[in-house]
């Protein structure tokens, strides 16, 4: 097949500016409110992998029940807010059990951080994706999703039941409101401005 | 062993075809691995549609103006392994560029950080 028939002359060409897409991290487990955090603060739209289980999730993943099951469907939150017309950040919520870590793996690489997504009445859903941000130096906070009638816990009760350094934020927050959605990245971001070594700053002219 | 699942073996079986089935069973791209926001753009015009699948050409469109692999995606409504294979094919043809986005460094810039803020709270 001959497939240098296009004329160059017709143009098409499209100029590259330089867009630069950021990656942010929504984590937790099974309805903490992901989906609608992400759709409080940005254009949510429909992403889905159907991705090739590796051996390394095949370990870890409990598919008892659906051996032979060779790929399986993540759907994820994706949104997306454009700062300016170069700058986009992009959401990507998905769910925070171990056996999604493949996903993780690639999300993981050059985000800015993470947002724990957590919910008091089921602190342990968040450990895992605590355990995986730790382990891999990638900045990221908690969010206390504030469930119409949860009890309103304190944040260092919670900063203690997930065992957490005192410099690490956590923030309460309505994943329903854009203000507190809004909250909880300008924390992400501001505590990733603050931990980030100083020498990033060279190279800024 | 007969199933039920024979008679949507026809012409109509569209909507039931596994995803992979668009890429000849291919579950891998080829060539260099990119990543899920890198930035992807048409190259030049393409005038031959008739030598491409119909989901390559949506691809192939959507890319006409600089955009990201995940927005596609979502775009063309098909899983981001087989967006994936059909944007390493176009970029095989030269249909397309698919860049490094910035966000592949090691960590972003704090000046980045700062128009990431100043964004967030101009939103």
């Amino acid at each position: 097949m001959d497939y240098g028939a296009s004329d160059p002359a017709a143009g098409n060409v499209v100029r590259s500016t330089q867009y630069r897409a950021i990656k942010i991290l929504l984590a937790g487990g099974f309805g903490v409110g992901k989906t609608t955090l992400v759709g409080a603060v940005s254009e949510i739209r429909p992403l889905r992998t159907e991705e090739p289980l590796t051996e390394g999730s095949l370990r870890t993943d409990s598919t008892t029940g659906v051996e032979g099951k060779t790929t399986t469907t993540v759907a994820m939150d994706f949104g997306r807010i454009s700062l300016r017309s170069d700058l986009v950040l992009y959401l990507f919520g998905t769910p925070g059990q171990q056996r999604f870590w493949f996903m993780w793996d690639e999300l993981a690489i050059g985000a800015l951080g993470a947002v724990v997504l957590a919910d008091t009445r089921r602190l342990a859903d968040s450990f895992p994706a605590i355990d995986y941000f730790e382990r891999r130096a990638i900045p990221f906070i908690v969010a206390l999703n504030c469930f119409d009638g949860a009890r309103r816990y304190d944040t260092e009760d919670v900063r203690l039941a997930l065992d957490l350094d005192p410099g690490m934020p956590i923030v309460l927050c309505d994943a329903r409101s854009k203000e507190s959605a809004k909250h909880v990245l300008i924390t992400l971001v501001e505590h990733v401005l603050v931990t980030a070594p100083e020498e990033q700053v060279s190279g800024i002219a | 062993m007969p199933s039920n699942d024979e008679r949507w073996l026809d012409a109509e079986a569209g909507p039931v075809v596994r995803p992979y089935a668009l890429t000849q069973g291919r579950t891998r791209h080829t060539g260099e691995s990119f990543d899920l926001v890198a930035t992807v753009r048409a190259t030049r015009s393409f005038t031959d549609p008739a030598a491409l699948a119909p989901e390559h050409i949506s691809v192939l469109q959507l890319a006409r103006m600089p955009t990201t692999v995940a927005d596609i995606a979502s775009d063309v409504d098909l899983p981001l392994g087989v967006v994936r294979i059909i944007l390493a094919d176009l970029r095989e043809l030269g249909l397309v560029a698919i860049g490094t986005p910035i966000v592949m460094a090691e960590r972003i810039d704090k000046h980045t950080l700062r128009e990431v803020l100043n964004g967030l709270r101009g939103l």
